[in-house]
């Protein structure tokens, strides 16, 4: 099987390894995805932690 | 355990006798393949590689409707429960199934061979047939220890009926290569040439991995 | 507790990867046959080999859960065989490119890799709508630790048969200059898979890590909101293991 000239070769294997990038950036994505709402849910627990905190400020007594 | 066996295997093939479901439907099903791929293919008769195709890709499709059926009885009435409660092994609720879907396939086989040498078989099948029924033997236990891991996973899931087929067939295509392989030269057409002995080793390779995992595994399944 | 040694692998991890591209495109000669399209053998076969690696490491996992009943086994799990479920659809890309640009057609049955990856693919598929459709955890993980068992076992056996299947007519047609691999290339190789093995430990750990702290931040949350009715559980049900 003769060997296929540079370029058109050169074409099939950039795409290759560019499939390869793409799988691992689609990855790190996702992950972005996934740390932001963990961000989040970080939010809410601080959120639900002051309201305690106040609650507990208020029932003691002064 | 052989008792638990004994009972199990006799319970089912006395409900399937009574009101038989499963083996007519497989032996149907068999039958209206066999048509459907007459005109699928244009094909009159049929042998070697074509024959061979044929005969186990509908001999697995039959299986798996015969695998849908394997527990369904057990989720329904609550034969998982009574089993559970008996001082028994465990294992033997799967050796009585797997013991159970072999026999179905093997009768099923009987009437399948003989509709195929019928209706599409090209050479005579009476040479051939020693190592085919060797043959038919050995993936006859290997699809019945996957079939009924199979089942019993499927069954407690909501999208059984889709289950089984979607893992079933992938994990049978070890035993359509080699049976399918192996049936081959037998269905040649210049007359039935030799079994080769490296199929029938991956046969019995598969049944014995699988068999071994089964007997292990089987336990998990069905605690609650 | 997951995130030590994660800086580490992910730079070992850099470092092997594009220590092994430069070597794939100024080190390693062309192939005496195939030109210079063999190069994407340095991406094919590793991801292949670290896939099936990966699928038998679900597998082992899986038999871990079942003999410990730790949740945390059941995740290891999950996370590997997700990671190398994704390497293997690498795997079949890559092998599809390399065909269609060797001998023309996408698909090439005479490759024993590609199509017994096909099978595994079909195979794996089924795992994560199978968790899907349990509902309760425990036995989630129970079935699909018992999945993982038989699908890795099943593995290494649909390889060899496959490969049974067509030696005999086709011989291995994605390979390099006939089979006997000069020693530039097979160092090459070596760097290559040694870093897709880099990377699939990176992410596997990196996945687990953040699996982990969102299980931990959501039972903080459902324990602070116990008192309050303020509290809404996660609507979307997805097919991962819960701890």
């Amino acid at each position: 099987m003769p060997a296929l000239p540079l370029d058109t070769a050169g074409k099939y294997v950039a795409g290759a390894y560019l499939v390869f990038l793409a799988l691992i950036l689609i990855y790190v994505a996702i992950m972005a995805g996934r740390l932001s709402r963990i961000e989040k849910d970080l939010g809410e627990v601080t959120e639900l932690l002051e309201r305690r905190a106040e609650k507990e400020r208020e029932t003691v007594p002064s | 355990m052989r008792h638990a066996v004994a009972a199990l295997l006799r319970k089912d093939l006395r409900l399937e006798l009574r009101s038989p479901e499963a083996v007519p439907a497989m032996v149907l099903f068999s039958l209206s393949t066999f048509v459907l791929f007459h005109f699928a293919l244009d094909e009159a008769e049929v042998s070697g590689n074509l024959a061979a195709g044929i005969l186990w890709v509908t001999l697995l499709f039959a299986a798996v409707l015969g695998v849908n059926r394997l527990f369904v009885a057990e989720r329904e009435e609550g034969g998982f429960d009574g089993f559970l409660l008996a001082p028994v092994d465990r294992t033997a609720l799967f050796v009585a199934k797997a013991t159970l879907l072999f026999a179905f396939l093997a009768f099923v086989e009987v009437f399948m061979v003989a509709a195929f040498a019928f209706l599409l078989l090209g050479p005579s099948p009476w040479a051939p047939l020693p190592g085919l029924v060797l043959v038919l033997a050995l993936a006859n236990a290997g699809i019945a220890v996957v079939g009924t891991l199979v089942a019993a996973i499927a069954v407690q899931t909501r999208a059984r009926d889709l289950l089984v087929p979607l893992i079933a067939l992938p994990l049978s295509v070890p035993l359509v290569i080699a049976g399918a392989r192996a049936t081959a030269p037998l269905l040649a057409d210049g007359g039935a040439g030799a079994l080769e002995g490296r199929w029938l080793m991956t046969l019995g390779l598969y049944d014995l991995v699988f068999g071994l995992l089964a007997y292990a595994i089987f336990d998990f399944l069905l605690e609650d | 507790m997951f995130g030590r040694g994660l800086k580490t692998l992910s730079l070992l991890s850099v470092a092997l990867l594009v220590g092994a591209f430069a070597l794939v495109f100024f080190y390693a000669p062309n192939d005496a046959d195939q030109g210079f399209i063999q190069k994407i053998f340095y991406l094919h076969v590793p991801l292949a080999i670290v896939a099936l690696f990966g699928f038998v490491a679900g597998g082992i996992y899986g038999i871990k859960y079942l003999r410990t009943g730790d949740r945390m086994h059941d995740l290891r799990s999950y996370v590997a065989i997700h990671l190398s479920l994704i390497m293997a659809v690498g795997t079949l890309i890559t092998g599809s490119i390399w065909s269609k640009g060797s001998w023309g057609h996408w698909w090439l049955w005479d490759e024993p890799t590609l199509v017994s990856f096909l099978i595994v693919f079909l195979l794996y598929a089924c795992y994560q709508p199978l968790r899907f459709s349990i509902e309760d955890p425990e036995r989630q993980a129970r079935y699909a630790a018992v999945f993982a068992v038989i699908a890795g076992a099943f593995v290494p056996l649909n390889f060899m048969a496959v490969r049974m299947a067509e030696s005999l007519a086709h011989p291995r047609v994605l390979t390099t200059t006939g089979g006997a691999m000069p020693g530039s290339m097979r160092l090459t190789f070596l760097v290559a898979l040694a870093g897709m093995a880099a990377l699939f430990v990176t992410l596997w750990k990196y996945e687990l890590a953040s699996k982990h702290a969102t299980f931990r931040l959501r039972a903080l949350k459902r324990k602070l909101a116990a008192d309050d009715e303020t509290w809404v559980p996660n609507p979307r049900r997805s097919a991962a293991p819960t701890l």
